[in-house]
């Protein structure tokens, strides 16, 4: 396997972490509900709560499609692309 | 390919010049950066301009903004942040606000999939935190680092991870805004991008063209929530990472 199918197949690997924030988002807003909905009254006030929660899971998804966005657009030295 | 979705973000330059050697050009990006600071601002201040009691339609949507940021800073924050910091954080939120929803017309630019502008503003605020905070606490701003309330020997393993925590910051700061922006305009082009080439199939394939056609609006709609959304999310972690730098250590 040449090194620039590695770089891809490296690209397509790192775009799974993708998948675990999901997860992390999905439990965040799917707990979020759930207490809404046994306390409708309380709900708002955590909304900042809520989206911090998310912002904070949501970096750890962005940070893996970074890295698949470096490995598929960033020149490395030695790789023709 | 006639529809590169790339295409986009591609940064012309309109007035080109040189300060010092350093290619300070007027740029698609600038400009529509001053399009999105001059129709916040013009909003904004023609909004307010009646001042009355009981307010008008623009007026109400200025003073909602206005309150809901300063709901948010006073939670994050306490009233010490909005004395210091709520100028600042509305600043930043209107402008990301606006240049999110600019980059939302057609054939507009997005100033905020740059990672350039949004990295900008997020070393801003890093840099703010590290001045403030040694500025109002001293050396007790290194309590950030070492949290109260756990056994002594855990500081081995927690202090490490604050560390890298807080210097891992501006870079998820900025990469969220960016690559939420970035990622949504592609995903809009490309799904925009099928429903020509269904539609080229002939008959069939102009009667399924609806399908992505519907996707296309779906996602602008979600587009939308995600530009206001984002523009929240930047403000909301200013103020947290603002009130790291007025008390450290809780």
């Amino acid at each position: 396997m040449d090194s620039d199918s590695a770089r891809l197949i490296g690209a397509g690997i790192a775009a799974i972490g993708m998948g675990g924030a999901g997860i992390g988002v999905g439990i965040i807003f799917g707990n979020f509900l759930q207490g809404a909905l046994r306390n409708p009254s309380e709900a708002p006030k955590q909304f900042g709560n809520l989206i911090f929660g998310f912002a904070v899971t949501e970096a750890l998804g962005i940070f893996s499609l970074l890295i698949a966005l470096l490995l598929l657009f960033v020149p490395i030295p030695g790789i023709q692309q | 390919m006639s529809n590169d979705p790339v295409h986009q973000f591609h940064i012309n330059t309109i007035a080109p010049f040189e300060i010092a050697g350093l290619d300070a050009s007027f740029t698609n990006a600038s400009l529509f950066m001053a399009a999105g600071v001059g129709a916040a601002a013009l909003f904004m201040t023609s909004a307010m301009r009646p001042a009355a009691m009981a307010p008008g339609r623009t007026q109400v949507v200025a003073e909602t903004a206005y309150n809901f940021i300063h709901g948010m800073v006073r939670d994050a924050a306490g009233e010490e942040g909005v004395k210091r910091f709520f100028p600042f954080v509305f600043t930043l939120f209107l402008f990301i606000f606006a240049a999110n929803m600019i980059g939302m017309f057609p054939y507009f630019f997005t100033p905020t999939s740059q990672i350039i502008i949004t990295a900008t503003m997020a070393l801003m605020v890093f840099f703010t935190v590290i001045v403030v905070g040694f500025a109002k606490n001293g050396l007790k701003f290194f309590k950030l680092f070492f949290p109260s309330g756990i056994p002594w020997a855990l500081y081995i393993i927690v202090t490490p991870i604050e560390i890298l925590s807080f210097f891992s910051r501006p870079l998820s700061h900025a990469v969220r805004l960016w690559a939420n922006v970035l990622a949504g305009h592609l995903v809009l082009k490309v799904f925009a991008g099928f429903v020509p080439m269904m539609a080229a199939a002939g008959a069939i394939g102009i009667a399924g063209s609806i399908l992505p056609l519907t996707m296309t609006v779906a996602l602008y709609a979600l587009e939308f929530l995600v530009a206001f959304l984002q523009a929240y999310v930047f403000a909301l972690l200013t103020c947290i990472y603002l009130n790291d730098a007025l008390h450290p250590g809780h």
